[in-house]
């Protein structure tokens, strides 16, 4: 698309960012139908991500998504200094393949020079064993900035029933945390077709492992459709530094490839079909057959659409590659 | 009349299997020395047994009838079984999360040892997901999110032997996703001249239940309904593996008897019954025991209310109508239903109130009064 349509559309995305600061209740992102994505194939190497030039490619990215030149004045309008921000991660596969310790400690610089105190920081994932392995260094809850799993915070002691799901969720997403910005990363997944934002949410429950029959249909859009999960989450930056279009969610030599991108987006369903479409366009790359032909399609991304969670319509979402 | 057991000491034995029943071993721990020694146990890596491997460090687990794929680092749907590198793991060998000394009524058995406390044990961990179900704090949760001891199976049954138990069931979460331990218990159990039960949702494939089986002496089914949509909709399984299961269960002998707990609106009609009950009187034999037990609202069906006596009676009837033999009531203290009588001359054989059990007109596993045999487990 060309830029003056972009941003275009990035001033309907700029009300309803107002929109967002005045209303953190509910779904808020379902209104902006943009993704932007950014590349530098220098900010990784083999899967190891230069500092330096991760931050810069996230500047870069937030101040081509807001159409803003100061990523921190976005950042602000984002967040209140009286947030307490989750940063939610997907560590499961181990230093390679999860959200990169360098994207994370960007952003959580961000949100302290956007005001956000350190310590009302907090980066977490379902394990602290997972966190560990992909690198993080643990540091609990009040310290700055906090770094914990699941299973160290804890659960809220009162099952969630909402929709298809039944679960505890996680003390990340309920009390915690008043706000999110989620980290997933570009993966295949073996089960549910791809593992992108919504997906990434599973690791805020105690029982994943019961919401993956029917390709994660319709649990992962039910469960994102909940206030503590979608409500939260402010925004949505893939770490696509590496991408891996087969043999998710496990890093998978044979298939994991630098890509140095990031992906940002306030609406999750227009962000997740997006990054369907870059692994469908690996696997074909790739030789591979589409997801739908493996028998694999994610079709909980059109059932979070028709929950109203954001936008599935492939001409209906703006995408800028800057 | 002839007990196998005095009188008097079984009456003391039941009331202090009764007071045990309420006590999770959490609590009797505090007093118990042996129990009290037993340490916390750390996730460890035990090797699972019914599992195949698949391209790309992949595995197929082949213990259930839900044949998860499961890729590295991932669990199967019951959240205790998890792939490391292309080889495939349980989590929760000799890790119980919950041990008790329970009234054998309790699971509930009413042809098995009678009146005995019966050693009972769980790990976390389903391979369903029930959403009526009374126990899923433990029973959908993970290893990492519930504590456990360290209990390897000789540690089990060195305990069951201490509290004098005459047996030993795995029960409150589901046995199959502990089979590794679960069958090494049985083992061990049998060395000791103890018997091994199992209470179970029957949903595990023919060639484990089949190595299962020299370990076991009898197992209770959870037959949660009688139509596939309601193991669609509310227990995320399938009707027709269970059906399988007590086939195989009964063919080979194995003592069997089946709970089917009645839900108001969801499985209590008529014809439900009706044609469940005519199937186990075909395919199982009339002398398979059948109970119908009360529901009460759990987890995530709170809003239905408990199940009506009257529903549970008109069950129990209609199951007697097609044929079975001996059908019960449960979770209804008092409740006539909870008694077991001769099926040929109606006298009351063994008489129940709860978890209390007095025997009446029945002697070394016959009707005192016309001699019929009464099919069971009785020593």
């Amino acid at each position: 698309m060309d830029r003056r349509r972009f941003f275009a559309s990035a001033l309907g995305g700029a009300a309803a960012l107002a929109a967002v600061r005045c209303s953190h209740t509910g779904p808020a992102t379902t209104r902006d139908p943009r993704v932007t994505l950014v590349r530098d194939p220098a900010a990784v190497s083999a899967g190891q991500a230069d500092p330096g030039r991760t931050g810069a490619l996230l500047e870069r990215l937030i101040r081509e998504h807001f159409n803003s030149a100061d990523p921190v004045a976005v950042f602000r309008s984002l967040f209140s200094p009286r947030d307490r921000v989750g940063i939610k991660i997907n560590g499961l596969s181990g230093r390679r393949l999860s959200t990169h310790v360098e994207l994370a400690r960007a952003v959580a610089d961000l949100l302290v020079q956007a005001g956000v105190p350190a310590q009302n920081i907090l980066i977490w994932d379902r394990m602290n064993a997972d966190l560990r392995s992909a690198g993080y260094t643990l540091r609990p809850w009040g310290e700055a900035v906090a770094c914990a799993g699941c299973d160290a915070l804890g659960y809220g002691g009162d099952l969630v029933v909402h929709r298809s799901i039944g679960s505890l969720f996680s003390r990340a997403v309920t009390d915690l945390c008043t706000a999110q910005i989620n980290l997933p990363v570009l993966k295949d997944h073996g089960i549910v077709g791809v593992t992108l934002g919504m997906k990434n949410f599973f690791g805020a429950i105690h029982n994943p492992n019961k919401y993956h029959p029917d390709r994660g249909d319709p649990y992962v859009a039910d469960l994102y459709s909940h206030p503590d999960i979608g409500g939260k989450v402010r925004l949505t930056i893939v770490d696509a530094l590496e991408i891996q279009p087969e043999g998710g969610p496990p890093y998978q030599p044979r298939w994991c490839r630098d890509f140095g991108g990031l992906m940002a987006s306030t609406d999750p369903v227009a962000l997740d079909r997006l990054g369907w479409k870059l692994i469908e366009e690996q696997r074909f790359a790739e030789g591979l057959p589409t997801l739908a032909e493996a028998g694999r399609e994610p079709t909980y991304i059109r059932t979070a659409a028709a929950l109203g969670l954001g936008e599935n319509d492939m001409s209906r979402i703006v995408f800028h590659e800057a | 009349m002839k007990h196998k057991f005095p009188r008097r000491d079984f009456l003391a034995a039941s009331a202090s299997a009764c007071a045990l029943a309420a006590c999770p071993l959490r609590g009797w721990m505090r007093s118990a020395r042996a129990v009290e020694a037993l340490p916390e146990a750390e996730i460890h890596l035990h090797p699972a047994l019914h599992w195949e491997k698949q391209p790309g460090r992949r595995v197929k687990c082949t213990l259930c009838p839900r044949e998860c794929l499961v890729d590295d680092l991932e669990r199967g749907y019951c959240g205790v079984r998890e792939n490391r590198g292309g080889d495939y793991f349980t989590l929760v060998y000799g890790r119980p999360c919950t041990l008790h000394l329970d009234p054998v009524e309790k699971k509930p058995m009413f042809h098995f040892l009678p009146g005995t406390a019966i050693f009972s044990l769980a790990t976390v961990g389903c391979n369903v997901n029930c959403k009526f179900c009374q126990n899923w704090q433990i029973s959908q949760v993970r290893p990492e999110q519930e504590k456990s001891w360290d209990a390897p199976p000789e540690k089990i049954v060195e305990l069951a032997r201490q509290q004098q138990a005459p047996s030993l069931a795995h029960t409150y979460t589901e046995p199959v996703v502990f089979y590794e331990y679960a069958k090494e218990i049985g083992r061990e159990a049998h060395k000791h001249n103890l018997k091994n039960v199992v209470i179970s949702n029957g949903y595990i494939q023919e060639k484990p239940l089949l190595e299962w089986l020299p370990f076991l002496d009898a197992v209770k089914i959870d037959l949660k309904a009688f139509t596939e949509r309601f193991y669609q909709d509310l227990v995320n399984g399938e009707l027709q593996p269970v059906l399988d299961t007590l086939k195989r269960l009964v063919r080979a002998g194995m003592w069997t008897e089946i709970v089917y707990l009645v839900i108001p609106t969801h499985n209590d009609g008529e014809a439900e019954i009706r044609e469940m009950s005519r199937w186990v009187a075909g395919e199982l034999g009339p002398e398979v025991p059948v109970h119908f037990t009360r529901f009460h609202p759990q987890y995530m069906m709170k809003a239905l209310p408990p199940t009506p006596v009257d529903t549970l009676t008109a069950a129990r009837d209609l199951a007697r109508a097609a044929g079975l033999h001996y059908v019960y009531v449960g979770n209804v203290p008092g409740h006539p239903g909870e008694h077991t009588y001769c099926p040929g001359c109606q006298t009351l054989l063994i008489r129940r109130s709860g978890f209390r059990v007095e025997f009446a007109g029945f002697s070394d596993g016959k009707c005192a009064r016309c001699g019929r045999k009464i099919p069971g487990i009785w020593s």
